[in-house]
C-alpha cells in the first residue's frame, strides 16, 4: 500500500514536471507588437562629410613621408555629425544629431530606431543633413505609405542610391527635389 | 541575504522531506540535481547529433529541413526534436533549482567558492546554447530572437552597432551571423562539457549519474511529453513582417520581453549586475567563520594509511612523500585552500582513538577548532550530567536539526561539524565505558549530506563496510541513527523516545535472560 502510494506520488511529480516543461516551452504567448500595429524601423549607416576640406600635399611634404604613406591629399579624419529627422503624419517622431563612431570621430554614423505605429495610411518623411549646411537637407524622401498590421517597414539609407530607401509592402513614393 | 537564504533553506527542506517519502532518500531528485543536469545534457547531446544529420545549415533551407524532420519523420525525427527541446528546458529548470539549493545550503563560500564560481560560465553557456538553438529554426521566433539579440548587442558601443542590419528586411538578409549561430550551437555545448568537468574538479566522487530509477523516470517523462506535445516551429521567418504574438520559451528567453520593457541598456545593466553579484557572493559577509580552519596533520601520529584522502569529499588531502623519516611510504598533506573543515578525515583516521591516554589523544589529522581530544572531554562532561538507566548520548551534525535542542532528562547532546567526523571508536568508547546506555547519531538526510559524504561514510563504517569499521563487540542495538532533512527535526524527539523505550526493554531482557537475547 505504501509502495503503491509512492508510485502514484512519483507519477504525480513527473507529470508536474512534464506540465511545467511542456507549458512554459512556448506559453504564455508574448505580445511583442499589438496585432493591429505595424513597425517602422529606421536604420542608417552613413559616413558624413569630413569636418575640414582636403588639402593637396606639396611635393616636399610627400618626399618627407614614408613611400607607402604617400597619398596626395591630407584629409582631416573627423566627420561632421549627422542630423536625422523622421516625420509621421506631419509630426516629428525622431529628431537627432548623431556623432560619428570611432575615437577620432572618423567612422560612419549609425542610427537605429523602432517606432510602433497604428496600421493604415500615413505620410512619412525622412530627412538628413550630413554636411555643414544650415538650411535645407542633403537628403529627403517623403511618401504616403499604407501599413498593414504586423508589417515591418524599413527606412534604410544608401547614399549611392540617392539617400533614404523606403522598404515596405505598399509604398508610394513621392520623389522630391 | 541571510534571511533569503534561511527562507530558501527551510523551503527546500520541506520539499526534501516530502520527496524523501515519495522517492525514498536514495532516489530523491533534490539530492541529485547535478546528476540530473548531466542526464538532461546527454539527452540533448544525443538527440542533437541526430537532428544535425538532417539539418540544412543555410538560412533559407533551415526551416524546411526542420519541418521535414518534424512531420515526415515524426515517429523518430519529430520525437528527437521534442526530446531535444524539452531536455534543454529541463536542463535550465534543473540548473536553476540546483543553483538556488547550493546557495541555500551555504555551499558557495569559503573553500567551496570554486565550484560556485565555475557554475557561472556553465550558466551562461547553457543560455547561449539554448538561444542559438532557437535561432537555427529560422521561424518567426528565431526572427524575433535574431533581431532582439542583435539590437541588444548593437547597444554596446564596442560592437559597432550594425549587426541588426543583417536582419533589417529581406533585401538586407545576410546569413553570416546565422552561420555563426549554427557554429555556436555546436561548439558551446561541447565546450560546456569541458567546463562542467572543471566544475567538478574540487569534489571527490561527484555523482554525475542519477540512480537508475530516477533516470528511467525522467527519460520516460520526457518521452511521454514529446509524444503528447511534439515540438513544432512557428511560421517561417519573414522579414517583411514583425513577429507580433510569439510563443516564447520562458526557460531560455525570459530576458527578451525585458528588453522591450526596460530597454537594452537596462538589460545589459541587469546582466552585468547579476554576474557581478554572482561572482562576489562567496566573499560577501558573513565571511567564512573562524571554525572553518583547515584540518592539520600530525606526522607523529600519521601512518600514511590513505583513509583520510579516500574519505575527504573535497579533494583536500593528497598523500605525499614522507618527510619525517619514519618508516612509512607516505603522509597526508592537506591543501588548506580546499579544506572546508568538515572533519570527515578525522572520523576516518585510525589514530583518532578515544581509548588512548589523554596526553596521547592527538590523531594523525584533526580540526584545530574542534579537536578530537576536546570532543572526548565533552563526552565525559556530558556523561556526568546524565542520570537514569537509559542514558542516551546524541551526536548531531551542525547542519541538520540542532541536536542541542534534544537534550533533556537522560539525554545529552553534542554537536559536531559533521557526523562523519565521529570515529566509530567513539561509540565503542561511550558504550564500553558505560558513559551511556545508547548512542544516537543524527545528521542530514540519508540521501544527502551537507558535506557530501559524511552520512554515507558513517553508514558504511557502522555496517563494517568501510574503514575504520565499528568494532564487532559493539552492540548494534544500542546505536540509533536518525537521518532527516532539517524540516523533519520533530521526528528526532520521537525517535529518541522510541529508542529509550527499546533500551529499557533491552535492560529488562538482559536482567531476565542475560545478555545476548537482546538482539531478537
Ligand atoms: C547544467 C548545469 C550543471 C550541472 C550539470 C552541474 C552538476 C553538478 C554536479 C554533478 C555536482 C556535484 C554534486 C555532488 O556529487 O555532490 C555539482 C555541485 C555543485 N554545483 Fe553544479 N552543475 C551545474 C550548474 C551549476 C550552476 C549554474 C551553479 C551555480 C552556482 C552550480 C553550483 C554548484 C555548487 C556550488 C556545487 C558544490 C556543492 C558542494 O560543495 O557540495 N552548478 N554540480
Ligand atoms: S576537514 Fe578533512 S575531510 Fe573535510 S574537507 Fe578538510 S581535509 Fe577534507
Ligand atoms: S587517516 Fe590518519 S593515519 Fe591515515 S593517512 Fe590520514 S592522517 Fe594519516
Amino acid at each position: 500500500m505504501a509502495d503503491m502510494l509512492r508510485w502514484i506520488g512519483q507519477a504525480v511529480i513527473y507529470a508536474g514536471m512534464a506540465l511545467w516543461l511542456g507549458h512554459f516551452a512556448n506559453r504564455p504567448v508574448y505580445t511583442h507588437l499589438p496585432p493591429e500595429q505595424a513597425l517602422i524601423k529606421l536604420s542608417v549607416v552613413h559616413g558624413a562629410q569630413r569636418k575640414g576640406e582636403c588639402r593637396k600635399r606639396t611635393q616636399e611634404e610627400l618626399d618627407a613621408m614614408n613611400p607607402n604613406m604617400r597619398t596626395p591629399y591630407d584629409c582631416p579624419r573627423e566627420r561632421l555629425p549627422i542630423a536625422i529627422q523622421v516625420l509621421l503624419d506631419g509630426e516629428v517622431i525622431y529628431d537627432r544629431s548623431i556623432i560619428a563612431a570611432g575615437l577620432a570621430r572618423g567612422g560612419s554614423t549609425r542610427a537605429y530606431e523602432r517606432f510602433a505605429v497604428a496600421s493604415g495610411r500615413h505620410e512619412l518623411v525622412a530627412r538628413m543633413v550630413d554636411s555643414a549646411r544650415t538650411e535645407g537637407y542633403d537628403f529627403e524622401r517623403a511618401a504616403t505609405i499604407e501599413l498593414s498590421p504586423g508589417e515591418n517597414f524599413v527606412i534604410d539609407f544608401r547614399a549611392e542610391s540617392g539617400g533614404f530607401l523606403f522598404n515596405g509592402k505598399s509604398v508610394t513614393y513621392t520623389p522630391q527635389g | 541575504m541571510s534571511f533569503v537564504k534561511r527562507v530558501l533553506r527551510m523551503a527546500f527542506s520541506w520539499l526534501e522531506a516530502g520527496l524523501d517519502r515519495i522517492f525514498t532518500p536514495a532516489c530523491n531528485p533534490l539530492y541529485h540535481l547535478g546528476a540530473l543536469g548531466f542526464l538532461y545534457y546527454w539527452v540533448v547531446a544525443a538527440t542533437g547529433i541526430y537532428l544535425f544529420i538532417f539539418f540544412d545549415t543555410g538560412i533559407t533551407e533551415a526551416y524546411g529541413s526542420i519541418d521535414s524532420i518534424t512531420y515526415e519523420q515524426w515517429y523518430l525525427g519529430g520525437v528527437m526534436r521534442s526530446l531535444h527541446r524539452y531536455a534543454s528546458d529541463g536542463m535550465v529548470a534543473i540548473m536553476m533549482v540546483h543553483m538556488l539549493r547550493e546557495f541555500s545550503l551555504d555551499r558557495y563560500r569559503g573553500a567551496r567558492w570554486f565550484t560556485w564560481f565555475t557554475g557561472l560560465p556553465v550558466l551562461w553557456m547553457v543560455f547561449a546554447a539554448g538561444i542559438s538553438g532557437y535561432w537555427m529554426v529560422w521561424d518567426m521566433l528565431a526572427q524575433y530572437i535574431a533581431i532582439a539579440t542583435t539590437e541588444w548587442l548593437d547597444w554596446l558601443p564596442i560592437v559597432g552597432g550594425t549587426i541588426a542590419r543583417n536582419f533589417l528586411n529581406p533585401a538586407r538578409l545576410d546569413d553570416r551571423f546565422f552561420t555563426l549561430m549554427v557554429f555556436m550551437h555546436i561548439f558551446v555545448p561541447l565546450f560546456l562539457l569541458f567546463v562542467l568537468w572543471i566544475h567538478l574538479q574540487r569534489l571527490t566522487r561527484p555523482v554525475i549519474n542519477p540512480p537508475r530509477l530516477l533516470a528511467g523516470g525522467t527519460l520516460l517523462m520526457l518521452l511521454v511529453l514529446s509524444v503528447v506535445k511534439p515540438a513544432e516551429s512557428q511560421p517561417p521567418a519573414n522579414l517583411d513582417l514583425v513577429p507580433s504574438q510569439i510563443g516564447l520559451d520562458w526557460f531560455y528567453l525570459p530576458a527578451y520581453p525585458l528588453m522591450d520593457m526596460l530597454g537594452n541598456g537596462m538589460v545589459w545593466g541587469l546582466v552585468a549586475f547579476g554576474t557581478l553579484l554572482f561572482v562576489v557572493l562567496p566573499w560577501l559577509p558573513p565571511l567564512r567563520r573562524a571554525a572553518e580552519k583547515a584540518a592539520v596533520v600530525d606526522l607523529a601520529n600519521c601512518n600514511g594509511c590513505t583513509r583520510c584522502a579516500e574519505d575527504c569529499p573535497y579533494a583536500a588531502i593528497e598523500m605525499g612523500r614522507r618527510t619525517d623519516g619514519r618508516p612509512f611510504d607516505r603522509q597526508a598533506v592537506v591543501s588548506t585552500d580546499l579544506c572546508v573543515a568538515c572533519g570527515i578525515c578525522v572520523g576516518s583516521c585510525p589514530t583518532a582513538m578515544p581509548f588512548r591516554r589523554a596526553s596521547e589523544l592527538i590523531p594523525g589529522i584533526d580540526l584545530p577548532e574542534t579537536p578530537i581530544r576536546e570532543l572526548r572531554d565533552r563526552v565525559h562532561e556530558a556523561a556526568e550530567g546524565l542520570a537514569g538507566d537509559t542514558r542516551i548520548m546524541v551526536f548531531g551534525c551542525a547542519h541538520g536539526y540542532d541536536a542541542s535542542a534534544l537534550a533533556g532528562p537522560g539525554v545529552a547532546a553534542l554537536r559536531i561539524p559533521c557526523i562523519g567526523m565521529l570515529p566509530p571508536a567513539f561509540i565503542d568508547y561511550v558504550l564500553s565505558r558505560h558513559l551511556a546506555e545508547g548512542v544516537v547519531l543524527a545528521g542530514c538526510s540519508e540521501g544527502e549530506c551537507h558535506n557530501r559524504h559524511g552520512v554515507r561514510w558513517t553508514v558504511d563504517r557502522l555496517a563494517r563496510a568501510r574503514d575504520p569499521m565499528l568494532r564487532k563487540r559493539v552492540p548494534r542495538e544500542r546505536i540509533e541513527t536518525v537521518w532527516a532533512p532539517l524540516a523533519e527535526g520533530w521526528t528526532h524527539r520521537r525517535r529518541i523516545a522510541d529508542f529509550a523505550a527499546r533500551l529499557r526493554r533491552l535492560a529488562a531482557e538482559e536482567a531476565a535472560g542475560g545478555p545476548g537475547k537482546a538482539a531478537e
